[in-house]
């Protein structure tokens, strides 16, 4: 029977930490420039001109048809080659995250512009708002109530995706854990913590998702 | 005043209305009748602009619109100060779900108009009062039934003191014993001159409250006539055709 000895995780609980703090960083930064570019790139392929239509959704499918290690890989490894340029581990891990957030945060916020029903529109314009003003005051306030849902879910999914980066040897939690079990020869304790510390940040956001569903869920 | 002058529409190749030319007066309430695919609500969705005609005249009031070559640059702001101008009122109500029954009513005149909020709302609580539902104005749409809801879309049109009231089928959505309801209110504002168009299916009603009956089919206006005239006696063999189908069932 193998017995448990968390004591020598508890050690080294500054790592640990650390790892957590740039967990957390990274995720917030890769979930707000994720959030940016996906409404711009949201509004690109909702977009009237082709150009704007063409960039947009050739980003969003880019980038949604590739898995994220890859891109994180080949921004690390293959962009410098490129651009001859070097860039550091932690650039090409914020780059590649907030991309393929951005186009799956695109892809929620499309459809949830879209799913507004046409009357909602045509009712702004029989009382003779401007475009702008039905966006804003009609269609915005109600797509934004269902998007939020879905967009912190991928926010989650954001999060647990920045732990791909310890391939870059990027100091995250898990990249923290994997140090601390070579050294104290612990890795069920180790990993159990870090997963265990991952779950102590996503469960509360989650029964939050599920709160706000069952309150939106029912009123439309 | 409303002249409508050679009106034309198309959606791609069909070819949705044809040469439609009618005057209407102040104060006058026109029901607009037919059966599916005659045009009807394509008429009265571009009188307000919801459609822009192809071809042809429009003029509401002091608003006026030309169609044609140059309709591919109307301007926004154009079709906004125009339709300010024409109330309409749909079939599935359309109410802003996110906003109370008085904030639906106060958009128009406040957003659009630029109102003051305070004149804005005592306008609002005015119509609200005038449908019969000033006691609802903080509730929100979802928890009102189908007539209380149409009642607040016609509150939410009047409130811009438009030219013209557009009724598409209103109270085709709603259930029957809710639907007087919706007709009674419609009947004052013919009541006080309000100048309406109302495509409908009641022709009980439109007997009753409008002054003239316009019979479309196939995109151009077959008959054209006082209420009671065109629904009691129809001249044209369509028209003939089309209201024995109420005659039956009354």
């Amino acid at each position: 029977m193998y017995e448990w000895d968390f004591s020598s995780v508890w050690e080294y609980r500054d790592l640990l930490l650390n790892g957590l703090g740039l967990t957390v960083m990274l995720a917030v930064a890769v979930v707000i420039a994720g959030m940016i570019l996906g409404t711009i790139n949201a509004i690109g392929s909702l977009s009237r001109h082709f150009a704007f239509r063409a960039i947009s959704i050739s980003m969003i499918e880019l980038f949604r048809c590739t898995p994220l290690l890859v891109a994180l890989i080949w921004f690390y490894y293959a962009l410098p080659i490129l651009i001859g340029v070097e860039i550091s581990a932690m650039m090409a891990a914020f780059l590649s995250i907030s991309l393929y957030g951005a186009s799956f945060y695109s892809e929620i916020i499309r459809a949830g512009i879209q799913g507004i029903d046409p009357g909602q529109r045509e009712a702004g314009e029989a009382i003779g708002l401007m475009p702008g003003q039905i966006l804003h005051r009609v269609i915005l306030p109600q797509a934004l109530r269902k998007m939020i849902p879905p967009l912190m879910n991928q926010s989650i999914i954001n999060l647990k995706n920045t732990s791909l980066v310890s391939v870059l040897a990027i100091p995250d939690l898990l990249y923290q854990g994997k140090l601390i079990a070579h050294e104290n020869f612990r890795p069920l304790e180790v990993y159990t913590t870090v997963a265990l510390l991952y779950f102590a940040i996503l469960f509360p956001l989650t029964m939050l998702v599920r709160h706000l569903e069952s309150k939106h869920g029912v009123k439309h | 005043m409303i002249r409508i002058d050679a009106i034309e529409k198309r959606f791609d190749d069909l070819v949705v209305l044809r040469n439609i030319t009618l005057r209407i007066e102040k104060g006058e309430v026109v029901a607009l009748i037919g059966p599916s695919g005659s045009g009807k609500s394509t008429l009265l969705r571009c009188l307000n602009l919801l459609v822009p005609p192809d071809n042809g005249r429009l003029e509401i009031g002091k608003n006026r619109m030309v169609f044609g070559e140059s309709s591919a640059k109307l301007k926004p702001k154009d079709l906004a100060v125009f339709r300010q101008k024409t109330g309409m009122v749909f079939q599935h109500f359309n109410l802003f779900p996110h906003m109370t029954v008085l904030d639906n009513v106060m958009e128009g005149p406040k957003t659009a108009l630029k109102m003051d909020k305070i004149k804005a709302r005592e306008l609002a609580i005015a119509q609200l009062e005038k449908v019969g539902l000033s006691d609802k104005a903080d509730m929100y749409p979802s928890s009102l039934s189908g007539g209380q809801k149409q009642r607040v879309a016609i509150a939410r049109a009047i409130a811009m003191e438009p030219d013209v009231m557009l009724f598409d089928e209103a109270t085709s959505a709603l259930d029957p014993e809710l639907v007087g309801e919706v007709l009674s209110v419609m009947k004052e504002l013919a009541n006080e001159g309000m100048t309406m168009i109302v495509v409908t299916h009641e022709m009980a009603f439109a007997r009753e409250v409008a002054n003239r009956v316009v019979f479309m089919r196939d995109g151009v206006v077959v008959e054209d006539g006082p209420a009671k005239q065109v629904i009691d006696n129809p001249q044209d063999d369509r028209t003939k055709a089309f209201l024995s189908h109420f005659h039956a069932e009354s």
